[in-house]
């Protein structure tokens, strides 16, 4: 994968943790173009794309743009062109889900998915589940609770993908979790854990 | 991933007048073969053609059987009702498959459209027939546990489709509806779809150059109700087969009247057992009469040195899933 051409500008400190606690704000202050509403679909104009182009994606509620050319996936125009470094590559194969994500309330492989096959949908990753008062979403106090985690590198996207088992109602036991979970996997082996945390948070989710 | 060009079609005839006229060109819908196969240079493109806005859409019950359009999603077709009751063995093949993740991505059309798991056509450090044709086979002698023992050739041992979809629907009679870029439409049945590898083990299936699948058509039958897919693998889940079944069985007053019968993970493509179906009928539905048409599905075999073991294992797996059909 070559360099981004058009990379989004880092934040001055270069700390991920004060971008992450500034994310909400930045995101609300988003230059984005009017969105294209029409679902999914691209103008007459841009019906084939060559080069670098102008890429709208709704992330987290904000729509926001980014200049890319068609091979660059979600997973790098969110971490790469957009800071939004929360979703992690793990494999770039759909093999591990430590970059799922969720597309229109379906968990996906973002490291699968074109940026420009993706402008039109709602797109939510790990930064957007939070309260805008820091209120954590149900399913990441349970990982906190039931230490869902040991290095952390999967657990975004095991939050993600639990909170999708969840709403597909895929969480009525243990071990229906557990199949239903099967495309997250964890080198740390938190399985018992992470199990734990969807089947409490599932009794919080509304 | 080397660079190509995307083209969104929003007409059938558009997506497969582009294909015609670019031979590098892919078209795509969930990608998530693709995109792979594109990361790993095994596959590249100079062109992508996003089908996803073409109306191949709805599961529906017609007169020759339940129509699914191809680009429908693996987990939306294996969680319909009418999938769930009237086809057990396709919904199970669907959900035993990939991940949750990957199922809402992928496609029906381009699921029958994977591409094989052996290792060395997909890392282009080796030689392979299938990538790069006359350049040979090292998975002769190589590494070929997960490899086929049926219908291969001297110049490809791979699963050519690894996957379970297929196996489902090659048993069932399953027809695929394709169309050109004359918008012309021909019916092919699964059966007829994919090419053995031969010589030519790079030409994997029927589909021309400017073919685009609309839809699969199953017949709806008692024995794609009374049916199951019994996938083997070396993990619980989220793994290819190593040995799959799919099986389905009409039986009155403890009799065989009717018998479908493929496997997976054995055959160069999936594998159609007519013989085993055949040996079925008329016979009585016990453990000996499966244990009897299993040696015929396996006859033939001719098993590598670390994937002997399939023989057994499929032997196994279709006693297994017969018996199971039979007594459910």
């Amino acid at each position: 994968m070559s360099q981004p051409s058009t990379p989004a500008p880092r934040n001055p400190d270069g700390s991920r943790r004060t971008f992450m606690k500034q994310a909400g704000g930045m995101l609300g202050l988003a230059l984005a173009p009017p969105f294209l509403a029409q679902a999914e679909r691209l103008t007459a104009l841009s019906k084939k794309v060559a080069g670098v182009s102008t890429i709208s994606l709704k992330v987290n509620g904000t729509v926001r743009s980014i200049r890319a050319e068609p091979r660059v996936t979600l997973l790098d125009a969110l971490r790469e062109y957009l800071d939004l470094t929360g979703s992690k590559k793990g494999c770039d194969h759909g093999q591990c889900g430590a970059c799922t994500v969720l597309v229109d309330g379906r968990r996906v492989n973002s490291c699968l998915t074109l940026a420009v096959m993706s402008q039109g949908k709602e797109i939510t990753t790990i930064e957007g589940l939070a309260k805008e008062g820091g209120e954590l979403h149900p399913m990441q106090a349970a990982f906190l609770k039931h230490d869902g985690f040991q290095c952390g590198y999967c657990t975004p996207g095991q939050i993600l993908s639990g909170i999708a088992c969840v709403q597909e109602g895929h969480a009525g036991s243990e071990a229906e979790v557990r199949e239903w979970m099967s495309g997250n996997l964890c080198r740390c082996s938190a399985y018992p854990n992470i199990t734990a945390a969807i089947l409490e948070a599932k009794g919080k989710m509304g | 991933m080397n660079n190509f060009s995307y083209t969104q079609a929003d007409k059938a005839k558009d997506a497969t007048a582009a294909k015609r006229d670019d031979k590098s060109a892919a078209f795509i819908a969930g990608g998530t073969t693709l995109l792979d196969l594109m990361k790993l240079n095994v596959e590249n493109h100079g062109q992508l053609i996003d089908v996803n806005l073409l109306p191949f859409r709805g599961i529906a019950m017609t007169k020759d059987g339940l129509r699914i359009g191809a680009l429908e999603r693996m987990s939306d077709v294996g969680a319909h009702p009418l999938v769930v009751q009237q086809f057990a063995m396709v919904s199970e093949s669907l959900l035993l498959a990939a991940s949750a993740q990957l199922r809402n991505m992928a496609s029906i059309g381009g699921n029958v459209l994977q591409r094989t798991r052996c290792g060395y056509f997909r890392d282009t450090a080796f030689p392979c027939n299938k990538r790069e044709p006359g350049s040979g086979c090292p998975a002769l002698e190589g590494d070929n546990r997960n490899l086929a023992i049926l219908g291969t050739s001297d110049a490809c041992i791979a699963t050519s489709y690894p996957g379970d979809l297929a196996v489902a629907l090659i048993a069932l009679d399953a027809v695929l509806t394709l169309e050109n870029a004359k918008g012309k439409q021909r019916q092919v049945p699964l059966t007829k779809f994919y090419l053995l590898p031969g010589t030519t083990p790079q030409r994997e299936t029927v589909l021309e150059a400017d073919e685009l699948i609309v839809a699969v058509t199953i017949p709806q039958t008692e024995m794609a109700r009374k049916s199951k897919y019994l996938k083997v693998r070396d993990r619980a889940s989220y793994a290819y087969a190593l040995v799959s079944a799919a099986v389905g069985l009409e039986v009155q007053g403890g009799v065989v009247k009717g018998a479908r019968v493929a496997l997976g993970g054995v055959g160069a493509q999936p594998w159609r057992c007519f013989e085993a179906e055949k040996m079925l009928v008329g016979k009585p539905a016990t453990e000996a009469t499966f244990r009897a048409a299993a040696e015929v599905a396996l006859r033939g075999a001719k098993p590598r040195e670390h994937n002997t073991f399939k023989v057994e294992m499929a032997q196994n797996t279709l006693v297994r899933a017969l018996s199971e059909v039979a007594a459910a």
